[in-house]
């Protein structure tokens, strides 16, 4: 595997906000990528960034051994599926799909033709009168069908119901399978993408705070739960994500526990419960807000 | 799948199972990577990491451009290997659940015993 987009520094300010602060990463050849934050914490930015639709204020970028910025050779690997994509007035779902090979020399129209049909997007109809989820499918349309080696698809499910969610993860793993690139998928609903997910990078407040394989972090962390008394007692000199309790119970967030720690933890009568993707996420970006160091 | 575990160890203990329970029996070739990832909408490289923990334990074997098989002896090998965990996973912590309610040793094994 080799890095396709190295990301070092990267630095975008809009006056005094930072929106990217000091970011550094690769993204490999063929593998599929979260890039997962809350709303606001800079996925975009990055995004523009990366596909040279924003220039940095500082550090150094380069996809496919380019800059990306004004670069056609590299721009014409990359397929930006924006979430809030605007198309010329008057342009019709036909029309999309039939400009699209002149930006990506890789598009398949018997495969957009077949996805079409499959999301049930109403070719004559002006994108202006779509709905929501008719906008979104017509952006993942794109964004599969133009087999760009690399895929940024920002937020692609708005609107987009449990029917069409489904097919867009049936299709993506089926094609990328075929046709092995690399996807980023970008979103806050991250417990429906999870399993789809390599790797995962999270971002928060402008900065990166996870870039890790998606499977390392999954079981990075426990749920020691039980009386309070115990759980305080197995969580002192533990690194604790975040505590809740009740009453005399409570429950702590803690860092992976060896089968020892387990064995532990089972016999002082604490319960052990396992910590979601979207869970741990929810933990650690909770955490930076309430610590700026 | 279950949060909080690996997804590739899950899919192997999905592989062991059929083979324990028959569905793959013995040098019967077992569904590609691809396939693996679309039917559980998973990432085909955790798939790939599944499929391969059991090539490593011999478990699997490899026919190069054909695909994945059941190893001659798997079943039975598996079945050892479960055997030996049965204790751990199963037994200890049902006797631990019967202390916490003052279930003794003795009404326990009359229980299994089907009596009460």
């Amino acid at each position: 595997m080799s890095a396709i987009v190295r990301a070092s520094g990267l630095t975008k300010r809009y006056g005094r906000l930072a929106a990217v602060d000091n970011v550094s990463f690769e993204l490999e050849e063929g593998r599929i990528y979260g890039l997962l934050g809350r709303n606001g914490a800079g996925k975009t930015t990055l995004m523009s960034l990366l596909t040279g639709q924003e220039f940095a204020t500082s550090g150094e970028i380069e996809v496919f051994g380019g800059r990306p910025v004004e670069n056609a050779s590299v721009l014409e690997q990359v397929s930006f599926i924006r979430e809030s994509q605007r198309y010329p007035d008057n342009f019709r779902v036909a029309h999309v799909m039939r400009s699209a090979p002149w930006f990506f020399p890789g598009w398949d129209a018997a495969f957009a033709a077949d996805l079409v049909e499959a999301f049930r997007l109403p070719e004559r109809r002006p994108i202006k009168k779509l709905s929501r989820g008719q906008l979104s499918a017509v952006g993942v349309v794109i964004g599969l069908a133009s087999r760009a080696p690399l895929t940024f698809f920002d937020e692609p499910y708005l609107g987009l119901d449990a029917v069409a969610r489904q097919l867009f993860y049936d299709r993506l793993l089926a094609d990328v399978a075929e046709h092995p690139r690399t996807v980023v998928l970008s979103t806050h609903l991250i417990d429906e993408v999870s399993e789809l997910l390599e790797h995962v990078l999270v971002i928060d407040d402008g900065r990166l705070i996870v870039d890790s394989d998606a499977e390392e972090l999954r079981g990075s962390a426990v749920v020691v739960s039980g009386l309070r008394s115990t759980v305080d007692a197995f969580a002192a000199g533990r690194e604790v994500l975040h505590r809740d309790g009740i009453g005399g119970l409570a429950s702590a967030t803690v860092a992976r526990l060896t089968d020892a720690e387990r064995a532990e933890a089972a016999a002082a009568g604490l319960e052990l419960s396992p910590v979601s993707l979207q869970q741990l996420i929810v933990r650690l970006t909770d955490l930076t807000d309430k610590d700026p160091a | 799948m279950d949060e909080g575990r690996p997804i590739f160890q899950q899919i192997a203990e999905l592989i062991e199972n059929d083979i324990i329970s028959g569905a793959l029996p013995e040098d019967s070739q077992v569904p590609s990577t691809n396939e693996f990832a679309a039917f559980h909408r998973i990432n085909p490289a955790t798939a790939g990491k599944g499929v391969g923990l059991l090539v490593d334990d011999g478990i699997l074997y490899k026919k190069r451009g054909i695909g994945m098989f059941v190893s001659p002896g798997a079943r039975d090998r598996l079945l050892a290997q479960r055997r030996d965990r049965f204790r751990d996973q199963y037994v200890a912590p049902l006797l631990a659940e019967a202390a916490k309610l003052g279930i003794t040793p003795a009404q326990l094994a009359a229980m299994v015993e089907g009596r009460r």
